[in-house]
Order: structure tokens, then C-alpha cells, then sequence
């Protein structure tokens, strides 16, 4: 679901990646929480790496409602240099070029054309590396 | 705490169902079970259900239900644990009845997917993962399980033939199922030829989209001995875990954690060792699924889930059968019915009623029913008195 709402809620981690780190325990958030695993409720700002790899990958060929125009797509979980991990596509890169162990860098890019609201929704990307 | 039986099933033919809706479909179910527990009145009424508003625009389908059973006004309620709400209904039924405030309950599992366009229903499947950092991201399921499948091959060497073989062998037993949805044999060079939908996975590697519905009748175990009409079938165990709904955030991509976890506690709440179980209905909504699944709950060790499968481990005829109803991919995946499906099929054949499919040891059976990538799952475990 894309609304104004959302895409204004969602910016600080979608368009710049914060994360944050549990002042407790120091494990590591991404989306933000409001309580840790350890029961802190204290955690300091912190900014995720772009650079990590990809540990496991598909390529997306019966799309969602609203990605249909952009099948086939590639899709990966990426682990960041920290050990952070994200799920997001892997933009530029041919199917074949797939792997486990693929060096990528985290780009800002479209995710989707539109909502039903007509809003853009922006957000990460995996890149490999050129 | 007092011990649970089942007493009555029933359940649709799963499939297209174009004539019936989605009360049409749980009603018959239920009434089904109903006349096979002899009861005419239940005292209160569960049903499973992922997304009744997304599938078919309407919610509130516990009164709905108790309504249309002709059963009102005895309580009736939905829950929901996306595909695992059929276990989920069995879970809460048996809380129910084991803590004395109801005797007669019926738990019942319903979805009606095909009113709907298959981008719509991959829509509303999809609002099981986490919709706002995987779903968002344009992943689909078969999307989330083939990065399961990936991970797996890349692991443990498990090959394509391997997740293949599962849908092989599930067809096999779905061939002999009345009820199954697609009652066709098909080899291993079909499925691997056969659309891609997210690689490695191909359309022949997933679960359909069904319409149908189960239900079951239990009530105190005490209850169930008294009236002697058919072979009594306790529930040993019911078990429920959960882990992130979102599949990057596990540790181990591979390890379906949930399953584990609810898996142990049955054994452990049942008094049995996994070697003590004669087979299993699993959650196959993929072939990597089953593979899984096989592994955390302690059947194969770690990786090998694949060669197990290869090897005929599972087959109806082997060690440790597993899905003889034809599983979730040959019988069809109804998601919020499946979990009580799998109770359904393990009724059956305790009670020695499966006819071709019948497995010569029934005494003791697992059911496992998983949510979304693995964010919940309910384990059962039935045996025949």
C-alpha cells in the first residue's frame, strides 16, 4: 500500500538507509524498533554501509499487482558490510550475472510507478559492482 | 487440562469451485463433519481463514459461518495466521475444550481465491510477508521460498532434480485422492521444464490457487470414548511457534525456525521421539518447502532434506511417508482450509478409511502447518486409540 502517509513515515530509512543500534546490547535494527530483543529500550542513530553482497537471489518473473511492466526482475538479500541484511532488487544486472557472493552497492531508485494515490514510492536498490 | 479427541471431518473437493461461495464452502464442510461426528448441535464454532476481505470483500466470517450452520447464536469466530489459520482454528478449538468451556466445538478452514484475477490473489498472498520491507520491494512468495531454494542448493548442494522430485511425489499421491485438485502423474523433466515463475522455482514447483474447505469436531477425549461409533482419534500435541515474518532478518536462510521450534515442543508434549511417528502431512506450498520442513522437524539432518527426497524416503511406500493426501501441491493449498485438510487426511487414515492411498502403518501421524516464509507454524499430533 502506497499512500502520502506512508511514503512521508517511511523516508528516513527508505531514502537515506537510517538505521539504529540498541545502546544496550549494540545489535543492530534496520527498520528501526521501538524495543531490542534484549528489552532495551534505548538505541543511538546509525547509519547502514552500502556495500555488502548478495547471499541468496531470484529472478522474479510473475510479477505483483503494479510491478508487472518490470518483470523480469532480479531480487536478492543483500548482507552489508556490517552484517546487516536487506531484501530489495538488484537493479542493472542481467539474470545470468546472478550469484551468491555478487559485490553490489546500495542505490536510491523508483520502487514503484504509482499507488492507487498516485504517489511515487522511492527507496534501495542493489547494484553490482561495474 | 483435559485430553481432546476428534469425532468427525469432512471436507470439499478442492479445485475451481465456481458454484460456491466462500459460506457455501464452509458450510458443507461442516456439516459434512457434522453428520460423520453424529452431532447435530455444536457449542461453538472457529474458523480459519487468511483473507476473506481481500478474496471475497467480506469480513466477520465467525458470525457469518454460525449463522449460515443454522447454529446461531453459539460463539463463532475467525483467526487468522495467514497460511497457517487452519492450524490455527484446530490450535484454538482445542483450547477451548480442553479448558472445560465448551464440549463440542467445531474448527473449520475456508478460502475462497478465485473470484478474484491471479494478480489480485498474488496481492492478497503476499500481505503475508512484511509488507513494508519485502512486499514493498515487488517480491512475490514463489520469490521468498526460490531465495530459500537458492540458498539451499548454494549450501548444501541440493539439486534441482531434488526439489522437482517432491512435486513428483506429492502428484503421485494426490492421483489417488478424490478430493485433490490436480489428479495428474508428472515427471521430474516436466516440472523442471515447466514456466518459470521465480527462479529456481518453476509453476510446477508451487501450490495452486484453490477454493475449498475442512472441518473437524472435537470434544473431550472422555466424551469421545463413550460414544464408540468410530476409532477415537486423540490429539496429542498442538503446538505453535513464530519467527520474523520477514525472511531476511533470520540467521540462517535455510532453517525454518518456527517449524523447528513447534516441532519439539509436540514431541516433547506428545511423549514421542520423531522415529515414533508412522508419517506427516507438511506445509509443500513449495517443493523447497517440504525439503525444510523435513529437516527442522529432526525427520533428515540439516541439508538433507533433498537427498532423503531423492532417495524415497518419503514416498508413499517408504520409511517415512509424507503428504499421502498429494500435500498442498497436488490436492490444492485453500490456504486458510489446508491446515485442517492435513488433519482431514491423517483422520482418514488412522481410522483406516483412505481406500487406494491407505498406508499399512497409521497409528500415529504429524501435521505441520506453516505461515507465510515460515513466520508461524502449528504443529498437531494425532494418534488412533
Amino acid at each position: 500500500m502506497i499512500t502520502p502517509a506512508i511514503v512521508r513515515r517511511n523516508t528516513p530509512h527508505r531514502y537515506r538507509m537510517e538505521a539504529q543500534k540498541c545502546a544496550a546490547c549494540g545489535k543492530v535494527f534496520f527498520p528501526p524498533r521501538l524495543v531490542c530483543t534484549c528489552g532495551s529500550r534505548k538505541f543511538k542513530a546509525y547509519a547502514l554501509p552500502s556495500e555488502g553482497k548478495v547471499i541468496t537471489h531470484t529472478v522474479i518473473r510473475t510479477a505483483p499487482r503494479g510491478f508487472g511492466d518490470e518483470a523480469p526482475y532480479c531480487m536478492g538479500i543483500v548482507e552489508l558490510k556490517d552484517g546487516s541484511r536487506v531484501l530489495c532488487q538488484i537493479a542493472d544486472c542481467e539474470p545470468h550475472r546472478l550469484k551468491v557472493g555478487l559485490q553490489v552497492t546500495i542505490e536510491f531508485r523508483k520502487i514503484q510507478e504509482a499507488g492507487e494515490s498516485g504517489v511515487i514510492a522511492y527507496g534501495y536498490k542493489a547494484v553490482p559492482e561495474r | 487440562m483435559r485430553d481432546v479427541a476428534i469425532i468427525g471431518i469432512g471436507m470439499t473437493d478442492f479445485g475451481e469451485m465456481w458454484n460456491d461461495s466462500l459460506r457455501d464452502l464452509f458450510v458443507k464442510a461442516s456439516l459434512e463433519a457434522m453428520d460423520d461426528a453424529g452431532v447435530d448441535h455444536i457449542d461453538g464454532l472457529v474458523a480459519g481463514c487468511m483473507s476473506p476481505g481481500l478474496f471475497a470483500g467480506q469480513e466477520h466470517i465467525g458470525s457469518l459461518m454460525a449463522d449460515y450452520l443454522g447454529q446461531a447464536p453459539i460463539p463463532g469466530v475467525r483467526v487468522e495466521s495467514a497460511c497457517a489459520s487452519g492450524g490455527m482454528a484446530l490450535r484454538t478449538g482445542i483450547a477451548y475444550v480442553a479448558s472445560g468451556m465448551h464440549n463440542v466445538v467445531l474448527c473449520g478452514g475456508v478460502e475462497k481465491m478465485t473470484d478474484v484475477s491471479g494478480a489480485q490473489a498474488t496481492y492478497a498472498l503476499a500481505t503475508a510477508a512484511d509488507q513494508d520491507y519485502e512486499a514493498f520491494h515487488g517480491v512475490t512468495f514463489p520469490g521468498l521460498y526460490a531465495m530459500m531454494a537458492t540458498a539451499h542448493m548454494h549450501k548444501y548442494g541440493t539439486k534441482r532434480e531434488d526439489l522437482a522430485q517432491v512435486a513428483v511425489k506429492n502428484h503421485d499421491n494426490g492421483l489417488l485422492n478424490p478430493h485433490a485438485q490436480y489428479r495428474m502423474k508428472i515427471t521430474v523433466e516436466q516440472v523442471i521444464n515447466s514456466v518459470k515463475v521465480a527462479d529456481p522455482l518453476n509453476i510446477l514447483d508451487c501450490s495452486p490457487i484453490t477454493d475449498g474447505a475442512a472441518a473437524v469436531i472435537i470434544c473431550p477425549l472422555e466424551m469421545a470414548k463413550k460414544m464408540k461409533k468410530k476409532p477415537v482419534v486423540k490429539i496429542s500435541a498442538s503446538t505453535h511457534a513464530t519467527d520474523t515474518i520477514a525472511l531476511h532478518q533470520r540467521d540462517d536462510i535455510t532453517w525454518l525456525k518456527s517449524t523447528a521450534e513447534a516441532a519439539a515442543k509436540a514431541y516433547k508434549m506428545a511423549g514421542v521421539k520423531p522415529e515414533q511417528i508412522d508419517f506427516a502431512e507438511v506445509h509443500d506450498c513449495f517443493t523447497i518447502a517440504e525439503i525444510c520442513v523435513l529437516e527442522a522437524m529432526g525427520i533428515v539432518k540439516k541439508g538433507e532434506g533433498g537427498k532423503a527426497t531423492r532417495e524415497g524416503l518419503t514416498a508413499r511406500d517408504g520409511k517415512f511417508p509424507v503428504n499421502p493426501s498429494g500435500g498442498l501441491k497436488s490436492k490444492g493449498h485453500p490456504v486458510g482450509a489446508t491446515g485442517i485438510a492435513q488433519i482431514h487426511e491423517i483422520v482418514t487414515q488412522l481410522r483406516g478409511e483412505a481406500g487406494r492411498r491407505q498406508l499399512k502403518r497409521a497409528r500415529r501421524a504429524l501435521a505441520q502447518n506453516m505461515g507465510g516464509s515460515g513466520g508461524s507454524a502449528v504443529v498437531h499430533i494425532l494418534e488412533v486409540l
